[in-house]
């Protein structure tokens, strides 16, 4: 029983017209819609950096660019990546859907929502634009160690400011993310009948919390001892280069987990519904990503063994870096069961899932292999590592947010995208990226150091398989584009159940949902929270 | 009528691609995979343990994957599955909680007493002090009074803009190469004077991070003699990639014949500094200086990068004051990549770029400095 948009086209709260409605927008569909292109167009921004970076490794020499810009385009490809598209796209699933799928209205604090976006578009103008000052951009690598990031020139200011600007953002969308939830829920939506994906975005908002102040804090440190005399980092000074990676990796790896954990809630609630069988151990999944949150704030050394801590510092990061491995099995053996015995069905959505399991589990046996500190001492900073990460981001969060993307795509557009289209995308994508990853767990092996700009000639054809494998994934994702523009242009109506196993509230209101949805609470029944 | 999906068009090119591949043998030549074994009892058990994780986690996935393959190719819809409805099992939860406690534990056991054995730095045979410099290293050998700077090879550093596959150890050469006598515990002692570098040598098994304003340690000791390479593992800045490692593991008798030559090679550096040298040969001398010590940033031309270098052609250091000059040169420029030269070259090396500095590139200061002018402007610094 649901109203369609049409009966809705009197209603004197509707958008306003022209691009005025998008400056001003309150409206948690519209801001959700926002962030979504805000982070598209950084996947595409960072993306051409990421091209950059592999036509220079393409063969050994330096071709391209020189080892100064070089650094500049690793550094800058892993800012934009982290804050400008993984973390948008994520909060852009969750304006979406967290009020859909709780049966609220809206968000909680809707100006604050519209504040939190357009803080986003000036805190990239702002990083974006050093590489227009003289001495480019900030050319230390994303994790800004100083001495080094200190050698930069006014890169340092724009960055520090940036990041302090990024972290206002997340901060203000992580507290209403959190009063949505606890606040706004139907009330018969109780904390255990809530979709996975809500459970896993309350607990990213409090890690956001928790985590982003650490890292404002540290540039801020960074900002002092650049420009105002201050030595927390400067050894000649009485300072401590090692305190800013403690402090950084303490809001690090936290912020692994920020992008990961609302890929695991995407992931659970796609899987469920194409093998049309409930989630297996919903409550353990709960428990697992709060575990997981927990121990992401004692593990944070595990990224700096090499420092020279004491043995008792290296054990006791490698002891609790190899625990995280239990949490995480539970949740790939529940989405395995989940499987088991359903009646499974691949559409686009389905197959972007299967391949975020499988690709993820080898990102995390590589993510184990760096846990045991004595061959960490080996992989550390080579190409093994940059191997390990981007399988749990590129084929970890960034495949699940384009598997959430065709799942909700027909909910948001009232249309269906182009399924032939939408799997060539898929195999092409698929194929790729594991040309593009997997040789460099090769390189690494074989002893080639990440963040160079050329290397011994030894390592030179895994470098060309993995450029070709890097050129054809980003060609892939043009692809992408096509059909998303396709999709919102027109095409075949969606049902307002789009999928026939999928349940949840945001499957009960048309496709697409009427500005305004559930201005009364809806009900809530077991059957319609769990399937 | 028949139309592929994309699925099947994707996997018969793969096999197009991997019988290409299989078919030309030579392109094999360098398709390395693993760990290299290494050549010290650390880097045999540590390659161990990581053949020992690594078929743990292949065996785990084939189980999982394994099952989760079984279930897409059985639970499938198209073939008439019926989906069941249970969504918990008390004892697979338990299962597959306690059976990794249980792997992991068995992976905590040897990875432990590895890193017991790896953090022992204690009775050394002979310790050596590693600094790293954006872009080279010293190493000072303690008991044997040599000390040696390490830098990019000219060929290697040559070939960049041209053909790296017509140089022989391409980017992992080095001018001066350090010895270690096999068979000895070394005991590296390991900081930095500008920024965070790291030493790595893949053969000896372990990389450690050299920081400034701390000391590191580590230990090797080599079993069998030869040449092992490695480079600069922490971002350190433009030329992170253009700073090896060479090591030479050599017998004891070779190890000291190194020894009394390098020796004899800095008695004879001393030497030099006490005469007096002409405008021509600080000229030509100071041009090589100047190559490998300052080119990198400030350009071969002087003309430096805009921005990030300052230029050197009519600069008002070059041009101006000869002590301030030599001063900043010496001392360096804090939080710059300009770093204190005073420690890293010696007085004749220190007068001839100086001098090379002030008359090339148009500075036409006309300015000899002499070696000695050097070592009173050192003699000024540590009484003042």
């Amino acid at each position: 029983m649901s109203t369609s948009y049409g009966a809705h086209a009197d209603d004197h709260h509707g958008p306003e017209p022209g691009l005025l409605r998008w400056l001003f927008t309150t409206n948690h569909k519209d801001i959700g819609t926002l962030y979504l292109w805000f982070a598209l167009i950084m996947f595409f921004v960072g993306g051409f950096l990421a091209m950059g970076i592999r036509a220079e490794l393409f063969m050994p020499g330096l071709q391209v660019m020189d080892p100064h810009l070089f650094n500049q385009f690793t550094t800058m490809h892993a800012l934009i990546m982290i804050f400008g598209a993984v973390m948008p796209a994520f909060v852009g699933f969750a304006n979406w859907l967290v009020p859909m799928m709780v049966g609220a209205p809206d968000m909680a604090l809707p100006r604050l929502n519209n504040w939190s976006f357009w803080i986003l578009p000036f805190a990239f103008t702002l990083l974006i634009g050093t590489f227009f000052l003289p001495g480019g951009a900030p050319a230390a690598g994303w994790t800004i160690y100083p001495p080094l990031v200190l050698q930069g020139g006014a890169n340092v200011a724009f960055m520090v400011f940036a990041i302090h600007m990024m972290g206002i953002s997340s901060i203000m969308g992580a507290i209403n993310i959190i009063v949505t939830i606890l606040n706004m829920r139907a009330p018969e939506m109780t904390l255990l009948r809530m979709p996975l994906f809500v459970w896993t975005w309350l607990i990213t908002a409090f890690l956001l919390i928790a985590a982003m102040p650490v890292l404002a804090g540290a540039v801020t440190m960074l900002l002092t001892d650049k420009f105002f005399g201050t030595s927390f980092f400067n050894a000649a000074g009485g300072g401590d280069p090692v305190m800013f990676q403690h402090v950084f990796w303490f809001f690090g790896h936290p912020e692994v987990y920020i992008l990961i954990l609302p890929a695991f809630g995407i992931v659970s609630q796609i899987i469920p519904t194409f093998a049309r069988k409930p989630l297996f151990g919903y409550e353990s999944m709960v428990y697992a990503t709060a575990s997981i949150a927990f121990i992401s704030f004692i593990v944070w050394a595990h990224h700096m063994f090499t420092v020279g801590m004491p043995l008792s510092g290296e054990l006791f990061f490698m002891y609790t870096t190899m625990l995280i491995a239990v949490p995480t099995g539970v949740k790939v053996f529940n989405w395995i069961a989940t499987m088991w015995r359903g009646a499974m069905t691949f559409e686009t959505p389905m197959l972007w899932a299967i391949a975020f399991v499988v690709l993820f589990t080898i990102g995390g046996f590589s993510g184990l292999m760096l846990a045991i500190t004595p061959v960490d001492f080996q992989y550390h900073d080579t190409y093994f590592v940059v191997a390990h990460f981007h399988y749990v981001l590129v084929t970890g969060a960034i495949f699940a947010i384009i598997a959430g993307v065709y799942y909700w795509l027909p909910k948001w557009t009232g249309h269906m995208y182009n399924e032939r289209l939408g799997k060539w995308h898929f195999w092409l994508s698929t194929v790729s990226v594991n040309v593009l990853f997997f040789p460099q767990h090769f390189l690494g092996l074989a002893g080639m150091p990440r963040r160079i700009p050329d290397y011994a000639v030894q390592f030179t054809d895994w470098n060309m398989v993995s450029s070709i494998g890097g050129f054809a994934f980003g060609l892939s994702q043009l692809l992408f584009v096509y059909i998303l523009v396709q999709t919102i242009r027109g095409g075949e109506r969606a049902a307002d159940r789009v999928w026939e196993g999928a349940h949840g509230l945001e499957w009960t209101v048309a496709s697409p949902p009427p500005y305004h949805t559930f201005e009364k609470p809806p009900r809530v029944t077991e059957a319609e929270a769990h399937g | 009528m028949h139309r592929r999906t994309p699925g099947q068009a994707m996997s018969s090119g793969i096999a197009a691609l991997t019988a290409l591949v299989l078919a030309s043998p030579s392109a094999f030549a360098a398709w390395d995979l693993n760990l290299p074994v290494g050549v010290t009892p650390i880097s045999r058990i540590v390659y161990d343990l990581h053949m020992l994780i690594l078929w743990i986690c292949v065996a785990i996935g084939i189980v999982v994957f394994g099952v989760m393959f079984i279930s897409i190719m059985r639970h499938r819809k198209a073939v008439g599955a019926q989906a069941a409805r249970f969504h918990h099992s008390t004892f697979a939860e338990i299962a597959w909680t306690v059976i990794p406690i249980v792997i992991l534990v068995t992976m905590a056991v040897p990875a432990t007493t590895t890193l017991i054995k790896m953090e022992d730095t204690t009775d050394a045979d002979l310790t050596v002090k590693v600094t790293a410099y954006q872009w080279m290293w010293k190493y000072e050998y303690i008991e044997d009074g040599v000390t040696v700077y390490s830098t990019l090879a000219p060929s290697s550093r040559q070939a960049i803009y041209e053909d790296p596959t017509k140089v022989e150890n391409y980017l992992l050469e080095v001018d001066n190469p350090i010895v270690f006598p096999v068979d000895r515990k070394v005991r590296l002692l390991l900081t930095a004077d500008d920024v965070i570098h790291a030493w790595w040598v893949p053969e000896l098994g372990q990389k450690k991070d050299a920081i400034p304003g701390f000391i590191n340690e580590m230990w090797t000791l080599i079993k069998e003699p030869g040449v092992y390479r490695g480079q600069c593992a922490e971002l350190c800045g433009k030329d992170h990639g253009f700073m090896p490692i060479v090591v030479r593991a050599a017998s004891e008798d070779e190890y000291r014949a190194w020894v009394a030559e390098r020796k004899m090679a800095q008695a004879e550096q001393a030497a030099l500094a006490m005469h007096s040298w002409e405008k021509t040969e600080l000229m030509a001398l100071g041009e090589k200086v100047y190559v490998t010590a300052c080119a990198t940033c400030h350009q071969l031309d002087g003309d430096g990068i805009a921005g990030a270098f300052p230029s050197i052609r009519g600069s008002e250091v070059a041009t101006g004051g000869l002590q301030d000059h030599l001063k900043l040169v010496m001392d360096g420029r804090a939080g710059t990549a300009m770093r204190a030269f005073g420690a890293q070259l010696s007085d004749v090396e220190l007068a001839a770029v100086v001098t090379y500095q002030r008359n090339a590139f148009g500075n036409a200061t006309g300015d000899v400095v002499q070696p000695a002018v050097i070592s009173a402007a050192r003699n000024l610094n540590t009484g003042g």
